[in-house]
C-alpha cells in the first residue's frame, strides 16, 4: 500500500502509522457531567464502538516517520485501494472544530 | 459410519469404494429451532454441542461460502491455555480439556498433538512477567514450567542463543499445548453434528435478520426466508456486517492476519516456539512445512490478503530468533478477517435483539478456543443465559468498566 501524503506525496505505508474510524467525533461535554446515563452513553459509543464497513472508510493516519502530519485516508477496505487523502487539519477545520 | 481399524481395513480390501460424504449436503427447510449463521469452527461447534448437551437438533448452519473457507483454515494451528486474567484462563482451560477429548467424542482424527508451547523471555522483566503468568496459570490448575536458559537450549538447541540484542533468557512453557489439524476440525464437527440431525447449508448468504417487537422471527437468505427460533451469530471477521443487519453496532473492527508456510523439510521443530522480542511464532506440519505468523497488518481490512511491510517484519522476527529460517523458501501466504476487539477479548453474549446471540470479537485467537467457544455459546443460546465459564465475555463489559485487556492497550484494536 503506498499513501499519498499531502506533504510529502506518495511514500510506503510502512511510513505512517494507523490510528483508526476518522468519522467518529469526540462528543460534547457541557458541563462535565459523566453521571448522566445519556453523557456515559455518547461517550461509550465514542471510545468503543466503531461502524466497521467493508468498503470505502475514512481513517486516520499519521505520517510518523516523515512530515508527522495526521491525515485522514479514504481508502477501500475491501481492497485496500485509496480514493482520497486530506490533511486532519482541514477536515477538523471544515467541521468548525 | 463409525470410524475405526476394522472400517479402514474393510474399506482397503473393498477398494476404497465405499466411503460415505462425511456430512449431508441439506436442503433448507422453512423453519428451525436455532439458526447458526457461520459454518466455521465456532459455528460447526455450537451446532454440535446444541445437539449433544441439550438435545436441540432441529438447527441450521447457515454458511454463505464453503464449509470452513474462513479462519478455522486460516490459522497456524496451536492450541494453548497460557492466559493471565481470571475471566480468560477457566475458558481457555475448558478449551484444552476439550480438545484432549476431542478426537474421542467426534471419532474423527483431528492430528491433535499436544507438543508443547514455548513462549520465550528475553530480559528479566520479562521473566518476572512470565513468571506472574505461570502463577495465574498453575493457581487455576493449568500446566506451567519456567524455564531457565539452560532448561530452553536443551528443549531446543537449534535457536540463536547468542543474539546480542534479544539474548533468549528462558521460556515459559506449557506441555499440554499444541497444534491440531485445523480443517479436521470443521470436518469433524460438521460431521458431528451432521450425524445428530443438524442441517448444514453451504453457499447460503445471509442478507437480513428480521426482528418483529424486538425479537427476532427469522433470517432472509439468498436461498430464501426462513423462520427462527433464536439465531446465534458465529461468523468472525464479519461479525460488524452481520450484527449490522439486526441493528447492532459493535466494539470491533475487522483487521487482517497473514500466516506463513516454508518449503517442507526434515523434521526441526518438535513444539511451538514463540519469540518474546517481537511477535513471532513457529511450528512444524507433520507434511515438514514450517507454519509461523506473526502480528495483524494494523489497518482495517476485508480483504483477506495482506501487504509486504508485515511479511518482511514477520521475516525479521524469525530470523532473529532462527537465522537458518534465511535458507528456507516461503512456500505460501495468505489472510484471514479478524474481529479485533477494544479489549482483545472474546464476546460470547445475549444481545439486547431478543433471541438474538452473539459468538464473536475472537482477535487472533479463535482456533484455540474453538471447542469452549461452541459449548459455552450452545449453553448461552439453550439456556438463554451465559455459562459461568463464558460470564466474563459479556457484549455490555465496555459500558460497565469489565474490560478484559490481556495486554493492556486499551480501545485501540490494531495493538491487541
Amino acid at each position: 500500500m503506498r499513501i499519498e501524503c499531502c506533504y510529502c506525496g506518495v511514500r510506503s505505508s510502512e511510513e505512517f502509522s494507523y490510528l483508526g474510524d476518522a468519522t467518529v467525533a469526540r462528543p460534547e461535554n457541557p458541563g462535565g457531567k459523566t453521571e448522566d446515563d445519556a453523557v456515559r452513553r455518547r461517550w461509550h459509543d465514542y471510545v468503543y464502538l466503531r461502524d466497521n464497513p467493508a468498503g470505502p472508510h475514512r481513517e486516520l493516519w499519521q505520517h510518523v516517520s516523515g512530515c508527522r502530519a495526521w491525515l485522514v485516508v479514504t481508502r477501500n477496505t475491501r481492497t485496500h485501494e485509496i480514493v482520497g487523502v486530506e490533511a486532519a487539519r482541514d477536515v477538523a477545520l471544515a467541521r468548525g472544530k | 459410519m463409525r470410524y475405526s481399524l476394522l472400517a479402514l481395513v474393510g474399506q482397503a480390501l473393498r477398494g476404497n469404494t465405499g466411503w460415505k460424504p462425511v456430512w449431508r449436503d441439506a436442503d433448507l427447510k422453512p423453519a428451525y429451532d436455532v439458526i447458526i449463521v457461520g459454518g466455521g469452527g465456532h459455528g460447526l461447534a455450537t451446532a454440535f454441542y446444541l445437539a449433544k448437551e441439550h438435545g436441540i437438533t432441529n438447527v441450521a448452519v447457515l454458511e454463505k461460502s464453503w464449509l470452513g473457507s474462513g479462519n478455522v483454515g486460516r490459522n497456524t494451528t496451536i492450541i494453548r491455555s497460557n492466559y493471565l486474567l481470571p475471566g480468560n484462563i477457566p475458558f481457555y482451560e475448558w478449551s484444552m480439556k476439550l480438545w484432549e477429548r476431542l478426537e474421542q467424542e467426534l471419532n474423527y482424527n483431528a492430528m491433535i498433538s499436544q507438543r508443547g508451547v514455548l513462549n520465550l523471555y528475553h530480559s528479566d522483566a520479562q521473566r518476572d512477567a512470565y513468571a506472574r503468568r505461570g502463577n495465574a496459570m498453575r493457581l487455576h490448575g493449568v500446566d506451567a514450567d519456567l524455564l531457565d536458559r539452560d532448561q530452553v537450549r536443551s528443549f531446543a538447541p537449534h535457536l540463536d542463543y547468542d543474539n546480542a540484542r534479544f539474548p533468549i533468557q528462558g521460556g515459559l512453557l506449557q506441555r499440554r499445548g499444541g497444534t491440531v489439524r485445523h480443517d479436521a476440525v470443521a470436518w469433524g464437527y460438521a460431521r458431528g453434528a451432521d450425524q445428530r440431525g443438524v442441517d448444514i447449508v453451504q453457499n447460503c448468504e445471509v442478507t437480513g435478520i428480521r426482528t418483529e417487537g424486538g425479537r427476532v422471527v427469522g433470517v432472509d437468505t439468498s436461498r430464501g426466508y426462513v423462520r427462527a427460533g433464536k439465531v446465534g451469530l458465529a461468523c468472525a471477521g464479519n461479525s460488524s456486517r452481520v450484527a449490522a443487519l439486526a441493528g447492532l453496532r459493535l466494539p470491533i473492527e475487522s483487521h487482517v492476519l497473514q500466516a506463513f508456510v516454508s518449503e517442507a523439510i526434515k523434521p526441526l521443530i518438535h513444539s511451538v516456539i514463540t519469540f518474546g522480542a517481537g511477535h513471532f511464532y513457529i511450528s512444524q506440519s507433520d507434511k515438514g512445512g514450517l507454519v509461523f505468523g506473526g502480528d495483524i497488518d494494523g489497518y482495517n481490512s476485508y480483504a483477506q490478503r495482506g501487504n509486504l511491510p508485515t511479511i518482511e517484519d514477520v521475516c525479521e522476527s524469525g530470523m532473529a530468533l532462527m537465522p537458518m529460517l534465511g535458507r528456507l523458501r516461503l512456500l505460501r501466504s495468505w489472510g484471514g478477517l479478524m474481529d479485533m476487539s477494544m479489549d482483545g477479548s472474546p464476546i460470547i453474549d445475549k444481545t439486547p435483539v431478543e433471541n438474538l446471540y452473539l459468538n464473536a470479537g475472537w482477535c487472533y485467537g479463535g482456533f484455540k478456543a474453538t471447542p469452549a467457544s461452541g459449548w459455552c455459546f450452545a449453553h448461552t443460546i439453550a439456556r438463554d443465559e451465559p455459562h459461568p465459564l463464558n460470564a466474563a465475555f459479556r457484549l455490555n463489559r465496555f459500558a460497565t468498566g469489565h474490560i478484559i485487556d490481556e495486554k493492556g492497550m486499551g480501545a485501540q484494536p490494531n495493538l491487541h
